[in-house]
């Protein structure tokens, strides 16, 4: 006889969003009929569209972990447009719009009337767009991280201006064709060597708590949320979420490229507390960058028509970034 | 606009009144598919059913599921060859589920807490003749109770089991798991008559009053081919010997056995030598390794216990001690071709397995019954030319597996019943296969296949002790939870969980789920997602 092996119960269905073996309050929150679809049907995101999914992943966990005692605040952004065109909205949370730069100072305000009104039950939680962060939004969203307000912050970072027709962001990764890089001349695309990586710099300012996410790894992104709603002060979410408008990718393969884009090492899944990186997601199944560029028409330039490696030299360069994130947080380590 | 509160603009969840599913011009569709180790099983058992149960630690349930269509779950779950294991999406993951596990432990456990069979339908007058008491007469007879039919078993035997009996050795089956199913069938109301050979069916059915007759009389006549052969000669075939194990004082065999032939009775008579005392058994074969029609595992576990091959070899003289072969070569058609080659090996006996041939001097009488290279001619539905004349198992030119023999069992239950009716025969519609290339595996993690534990080789070949080990009950469960369940929704809740639109309703358990058509843009991420390929996008109608 071979030894007992404990009995697990993640073999069948275990990185979906359910289990049909698990108790229920061990499954995801989306997974749970009654959770609060704080963003509902009949907003008017593109088909596939990331970012709306990224949202409701996000204040459904939240809600769940405030028990409904929640306040949202929101830059201008795609997830502003499409949510609440008048006179109709989305939105099932308290939800509050300003100004396409000021959401993290807004979300300071509300902190700051809660508490003087002694509500410290009720929580914010600010959100934006790459753009709305670390562009546009970026001089008050230092301020709110350097006075350590009590605001968890999300970005949903999907990589450029999308809803005013895909103009690059400081958040556009290198070699992408938007329509202020087109893919022209011997450097194609977005230029190498510029950019913000808005959870590094969020680190430097060593706030309690910095994570990153995508919305392919549902598990890992809704424990970070509840994590981030035990702490107090300013905690940031940066959560990668494919666009297949701005993308040019198949709605179908939004999940499927926020998989690849941590498969690749391309996009690095950390937590980090007080300017520490404190973990970081293995890659379960390695590949190389072209396989997340290949199906992503901004990439289109780097490949012929059979989706050979046109331009070896670019996705070398690409391949070499990956490689930096794999060695810098450890991103191939054997899963515990 | 109804009125709202101070500072609020809008109304909570307005977009409701937009209905995005006006968008879409491809409409996702839950489907359930054939999953492959359903397609071929043999014995059409609903493999990934059972095992779904079996992963809940439903045991009685899951045991229960399996014995719809195969009454003998710990004799499949030790002697199948597990076509299933064979057809597992899994092995493209890291390994095949271990299904024939799963179903020895819930055969085992069945047989451990007495659980009985399900009861006989009401009976509906007819009365079945079943010729042959292996697996698929009593698979037959089974099947024909659960009908509401009486059954008449007849057997030449002086007990139930054929080949299984009399066939498979015991350190491959043990009889307490042989006779606790027989036993169990025989209890649902099967009027069993033993040690009577039916010489003339036509007869048989006339005298009993039988309005139909499942012929399962198997294949129990070694075949013979012509070898010259001294007097001294120390030759027997293989069905002799494997059937006199049962009971009867076993054959001297001396210390050198060579045993003729390549398929899996050879196997079991070289493995049975060993067991008997003999230091050398030795497999002659005229073909290759490859070619061989034994089962694999049956040629590793025999070399495991010492039984020596010699490839591309034929007798062409036995004598006293000694024997002469002729090397062989393969031709450009993978026949093998004598070369002339001539070689002598010592030996003490002769152990011819060349094949079974089926004697069917019973149907002599019946001009209708068409006999075809020595096996009974049958149609679609297993009918002989002969109308209320059914046929299964070894006895047809059907696969020799017990497990096929089971599954024909039941085909022709049914064929009788929908005969007996003036009913066509009902054909359940197959789905459509589910294809490793339509699974998600993202989704599942790595979970490497139990190994079973096998008896010491040194400590075989002095018992008759079963050689393969079951599983515990965490192994067992485990094993069954490493299933995919390859295209049938198996309520996961990723569709629920990866709708940017709400578009998903969750009906709640066993209830699966709903698209909400109202909201639903067709983006596909659901089927896209669904781990077990279980939703296909369809063009939306104009």
């Amino acid at each position: 006889m071979t030894p007992g092996q404990p009995v697990r119960f993640f073999q069948v269905g275990s990185f979906a969003a359910g289990n049909r073996l698990l108790a229920p309050e061990m499954r995801t929150v989306q997974s749970d009929a009654t959770r609060a679809n704080s963003l509902t049907s009949g907003h008017r995101a593109c088909q596939g569209c990331g970012e709306a999914l990224g949202a409701r992943y996000v204040l459904d966990t939240a809600m769940r972990a405030t028990g409904g005692r929640l306040i949202a605040v929101n830059a201008t952004g795609c997830l502003e447009v499409f949510t609440t065109p008048y006179p109709e909205t989305s939105w099932r949370v308290p939800w509050l719009h300003s100004l396409f730069a000021n959401a993290a100072s807004v979300a300071t305000g509300v902190a700051a009337t809660l508490d003087a009104q002694g509500r410290n039950e009720v929580r914010v939680l600010a959100q934006a767009g790459d753009g709305g962060t670390v562009d546009i939004g970026f001089a008050a969203l230092s301020g709110l991280f350097e006075r350590n307000d009590d605001v968890l912050y999300v970005c949903y970072d999907n990589q450029a201006y999308m809803n005013t027709g895909v103009q690059r962001s400081g958040a556009t990764p290198p070699a992408a064709r938007t329509a202020t890089t087109e893919a022209l001349g011997p450097e194609p695309g977005n230029p190498f060597g510029q950019g913000k990586n808005l959870p590094l710099i969020a680190m430097a300012h060593n706030i309690p708590y910095v994570a990153t996410a995508t919305v392919a790894e549902l598990h890992d992104l809704e424990a970070k949320v509840l994590k981030a709603m035990t702490m107090h002060g300013a905690r940031y979410l940066h959560v990668l979420v494919p666009c297949p408008l701005g993308w040019g990718s198949a709605p179908a393969a939004t999940i499927e490229l926020a998989r690849l884009a941590k498969e690749s090492g391309l996009f690095a899944v950390f937590e980090a507390e007080r300017g520490e990186v404190t973990a970081s997601s293995s890659i379960r199944h390695q590949v190389p960058v072209e396989a997340y560029l290949r199906p992503q028409s901004r990439y289109r330039h780097l490949f012929d028509d059979t989706g050979a490696v046109l331009r070896p030299d670019i996705v070398g360069r690409l391949q070499a970034l990956a490689d930096a994130n794999i060695a810098r947080f450890d991103l191939l380590k054997s899963a515990s | 606009m109804s009125e709202l509160p101070f500072a609020i603009s809008l109304e909570v969840g307005s977009s409701l009144a937009n209905r995005t599913g006006s968008w879409r011009v491809e409409r996702p569709r839950y489907v359930d598919r054939l999953p492959p180790c359903n397609d071929a099983c043999p014995a059409g058992e609903n493999v990934q059913r059972w095992l779904y149960l079996a992963e809940e630690g439903s045991y009685e349930e899951a045991w229960r599921a399996l014995v719809e269509d195969n009454p003998m779950p710990a004799i499949m779950g030790r002697v199948c060859y597990r076509p299933c294991e064979t057809a597992c999406n899994r092995a493209h993951l890291d390994e095949a589920v271990g299904i024939n596990a799963v179903e020895r432990f819930l055969g085992d456990l069945a047989i451990d807490r007495g659980w009985r069979l399900p009861e006989p339908a009401p009976d509906g007058g007819a009365r079945v003749l079943v010729v042959g008491g292996g697996p698929g007469g009593l698979s037959a007879a089974y099947h024909l109770r659960r009908l509401g039919h009486r059954v008449r078993l007849v057997d030449s035997s002086a007990a139930l089991g054929g080949m299984m009996r009399y066939g498979i050795p015991k350190y491959r089956l043990p009889r307490s798991a042989l006779e606790a199913e027989v036993a169990r069938i025989a209890a649902m109301g099967v009027d069993v008559e033993l040690g009577t050979p039916v010489h003339d069916l036509a007869a048989a059915m006339r005298d009993g009053g039988f309005d139909a007759a499942v012929l399962a009389v198997g294949a129990q006549l070694a075949h013979r081919a012509y070898i010259p052969a001294g007097d001294s000669a120390r030759v027997l075939d293989a069905v002799a010997l494997l059937r006199s194990m049962e009971g009867e004082a076993p054959p001297s065999l001396g210390r050198r056995v060579v045993v003729y032939g390549g398929g899996d009775t050879a196997m079991d008579a070289a493995r049975t030598a060993r067991r008997l005392g003999a230091s050398d058994a030795i497999v002659v074969y005229r073909r290759t390794k490859e070619r061989m029609p034994a089962h694999a595992v049956e040629v590793e576990e025999a070399a495991e216990e010492g039984v020596a091959m010699k490839w591309l070899s034929t007798i062409t003289q036995m004598e006293a001690g000694r024997l002469v072969l002729e090397k062989m070569v393969l031709d450009e058609h993978g026949f093998p071709q004598p070369t002339g080659e001539l070689e002598v090996l010592q030996a003490d006996s002769v152990v011819l397995a060349l094949g079974q041939d089926t004697d069917l001097s019973l149907v002599g009488g019946l001009d209708d019954v068409a006999v075809r290279d020595g096996a009974l001619e049958v149609d679609d539905g297993l009918m002989t030319g002969h109308p209320g004349i059914f046929g299964v198992g070894d006895a047809t030119n059907a696969e020799r597996t017990v497990t096929t023999a089971v599954g024909q069992g039941k085909k022709a239950a049914r064929a009788v019943d929908a005969w007996l009716a003036g009913t066509p025969l009902e054909r359940p519609v197959r789905h459509q296969l589910a294809s490793f290339e339509l699974l998600n595996t993202w989704y599942y993690d790595d979970a490497p296949k139990t190994m079973r534990g096998r008896l010491e080789p040194a400590r075989r070949t002095g018992t008759f002790d079963e050689v393969e080990a079951g599983l515990d009950e965490s192994d067992a469960l485990f094993e069954a939870r490493r299933c995919l369940s390859c295209g049938n929704c198996f309520e996961c809740d990723n569709c629920f969980g990866v709708c940017p639109d709400n578009a998903v309703i969750k009906l709640g358990p066993n209830e699966r789920y709903e698209f909400d058509y109202d909201y639903c843009k067709g983006c596909g991420i659901c089927a896209q997602e669904c781990p077990c390929g279980a939703i296909v996008m369809e063009p939306e109608g104009i």
